[in-house]
């Protein structure tokens, strides 16, 4: 059984459809990786899969549960969610950030106690950031601040991650951090989504690859052999070529002119 | 620990001022008398002369109203700034106040007696954020909290509108200046009574927001993040509204409106606390009620007449709050 997966789904808001004839399975210990031109519905389709928005066709199963019968607590112990790295309003410290991914498993009254306060050190240590523990995290880098939400996601200890666009705006070394992150998880047992504006982060750490085409079309399967440079080209309305490197690495770029 | 060590402080400043402030007016107590007679009725002893008559038919009444005030004041607006997501909201953004005000004012110009106007100021607020939340579900489904705020906005206008008809037509010499007093918020006509009938009702405020502080906290990392992590969203935020409502309806019944306690108060206790909403919350319910105690002592003994809390609290509210801001400014900017 999928850990989570979506049977023939439409999402949109309100009446508007954005895509649809969406099925997916995340299997534990993969990485699977959402690609798609901007305002394609990468957000609307995440939303949807974590329950915050209701399908207008089809259904969202985690664990073979519809999600639509689950309370939020219950899908918040089973699916984590890592949004886009931003700062909050208040400056929470990063160890109190963190122990907010405790808040499911708590009583309805109930603060924090002992045991979260560790699961969320053991987050933070595990993301390498355990020295910025009592750090103000709305003075966090970006990377930084990825890395400490991702960590919110581990002590929720749920087997499903939904990562939207974990590497966006960062720089090179965090994004290969980040990346490493994500494979690291996956190969410890979670299944992982990740949105994604690099095809090559795709052939990088991911088993699996999904895409919303213009217009809402669905489509997912093996990476190589899904975003080949024609389906690429297709969907970011650019002509790309895909190119093996000598050491087996794909690598996404303009096709070759001559000088 | 540290959280710990602040809220002691801040119990004992609240004490002291309470002290304090029973002992200051005409008939002056100095403060270990003070302590004394409290420690007397504390311990059941018989009471000692006109010390004990002032002080707990007068004085203290007076003081543990304020105190209630201020505490009331001081969680709804650390609430409301948690659920906004916002540090610069304050208990009347869905215009409790302000409907609080139109119903009183609408008992003095009908000319009920005291409880009376009491009772329509607390049924006012609890009506007009009734009426702005059932407008902003009807709007889009009560899940914005933008629609929300505007919709606050639109029927604090309509309110404050009616408020200024009612002045129009008021008796200028008799119901005028009572209105123009209570809208600017005193608490010099409070019995021993007043603060006996609003407890319950500020209690029953308080609580949801101490049982729930965990997840209220939680709750201003934003909706979505708030529901994935566990928190059905749209019944905490009814909860909280209601909570916060109904503490500032029943002080402001009988303190009248006063203003930046709310707003100023949990940015203050911040500064001491953090932002963690279950440790913001005593820190803003102890340091409000302190707050509170010195302002009205400061209004009824600082000149011959009574000032109004309301202009004491915007004159003190108001520089402190641009200080908060500049330094925030500059850490933002270290």
């Amino acid at each position: 059984m999928s850990a989570l997966a979506a049977e023939n789904l439409a999402v949109g808001h309100g009446a508007a459809r954005v895509a649809s004839g969406i099925d997916l399975a995340l299997e534990p210990g993969s990485v699977t990786c959402l690609l798609g031109p901007n305002g394609v519905g990468k957000t609307t389709l995440f939303r949807t899969l974590l329950g915050l928005l209701p399908p207008q066709a089809g259904r969202v199963l985690l664990g073979g549960e519809d999600i639509a019968r689950l309370s939020r607590a219950a899908i918040a112990r089973r699916l984590a969610y890592v949004p886009q790295a931003h700062a909050g309003a208040f400056a929470h410290t990063v160890l109190d950030l963190a122990v907010m991914g405790r808040t499911a498993t708590l009583g309805a009254f109930a603060s924090p106690g002992r045991a979260d306060l560790a699961a969320a050190r053991d987050a933070l240590a595990e993301m390498g950031i355990a020295h910025l523990a009592e750090r103000d995290a709305t003075r966090l880098s970006g990377g930084q601040l990825q890395l400490a939400l991702i960590a919110r996601a581990l002590a929720q200890k749920a087997g499903v991650i939904v990562m939207d666009e974990p590497t966006a705006s960062l720089d090179l070394g965090n994004r290969i951090r980040v990346l490493d992150v994500v494979r690291r998880l996956a190969d410890g047992g979670l299944a992982v989504l990740v949105s994604t504006h690099e095809p090559e982060q795709a052939f990088a750490v991911a088993d699996r690859a999904a895409v919303i085409e213009a217009g809402g079309r669905f489509e997912a399967g093996p990476v190589t052999p899904l975003l080949t440079a024609e389906r690429l080209s297709r969907l970011y309305s650019v002509e790309v070529v895909v190119e093996a490197t000598p050491s087996g690495r794909r690598v996404v770029g303009r096709p070759a002119r001559p000088r | 620990m540290r959280t710990a060590t602040a809220l002691v402080l801040l119990a004992l400043l609240l004490l002291a001022a309470v002290v304090v402030a029973a002992g200051v007016g005409p008939y002056r107590i100095a403060p270990p008398d003070v302590a004394a007679a409290m420690l007397r009725r504390i311990l059941g002893r018989p009471a000692e002369g006109p010390v004990d008559t002032v002080l707990f038919s007068i004085r203290l009444p007076r003081v543990l109203a304020a105190a209630l005030v201020g505490a009331a004041l001081a969680a709804a607006g650390a609430a409301y700034q948690s659920l906004f997501r916002n540090p610069l909201v304050s208990p009347d953004i869905l215009g409790v106040s302000t409907g609080a005000g139109l119903g009183a004012v609408l008992g003095i110009l009908l000319g009920l007696p005291v409880a009376a106007v009491q009772l329509l100021g607390f049924a006012g607020g609890l009506l007009t954020v009734a009426t702005v939340a059932g407008l902003a579900r009807a709007l889009r489904g009560g899940g914005d909290v933008l629609v929300l705020v505007l919709a606050g906005i639109v029927i604090g206008a309509l309110a404050g509108a009616s408020i200024s008809l009612a002045k129009v037509l008021a008796d200028p010499y008799d119901q005028l200046p009572a209105i123009t007093f209570w809208l600017l918020g005193s608490l010099s006509g409070v019995k021993a009574g007043d603060v006996a009938a609003t407890l319950p009702a500020v209690l029953a405020g308080l609580a949801p927001l101490v049982l729930y502080r965990w997840r209220i906290g939680v709750l201003s990392l934003g909706d979505d993040e708030a529901r994935a992590l566990g928190v059905d969203v749209a019944r905490l935020r009814l909860v909280v509204i209601g909570a916060a409502t109904l503490a500032t309806s029943a002080v402001v019944a009988i303190s009248g409106v006063i203003g930046w306690v709310g707003l100023m108060v949990p940015h203050m206790a911040r500064l001491l606390v953090g932002p963690r909403f279950d440790r913001l919350l005593p820190a803003s319910v102890l340091l409000g009620a302190a707050f509170m105690v010195a302002v009205d002592t400061l209004a009824r003994s600082a000149a011959r007449i009574e000032i109004p809390l309301g202009v004491l609290t915007a004159l003190i509210g108001g520089p402190v709050f641009v200080v908060l801001l500049a330094r925030g400014r500059r850490r933002a900017a270290a």
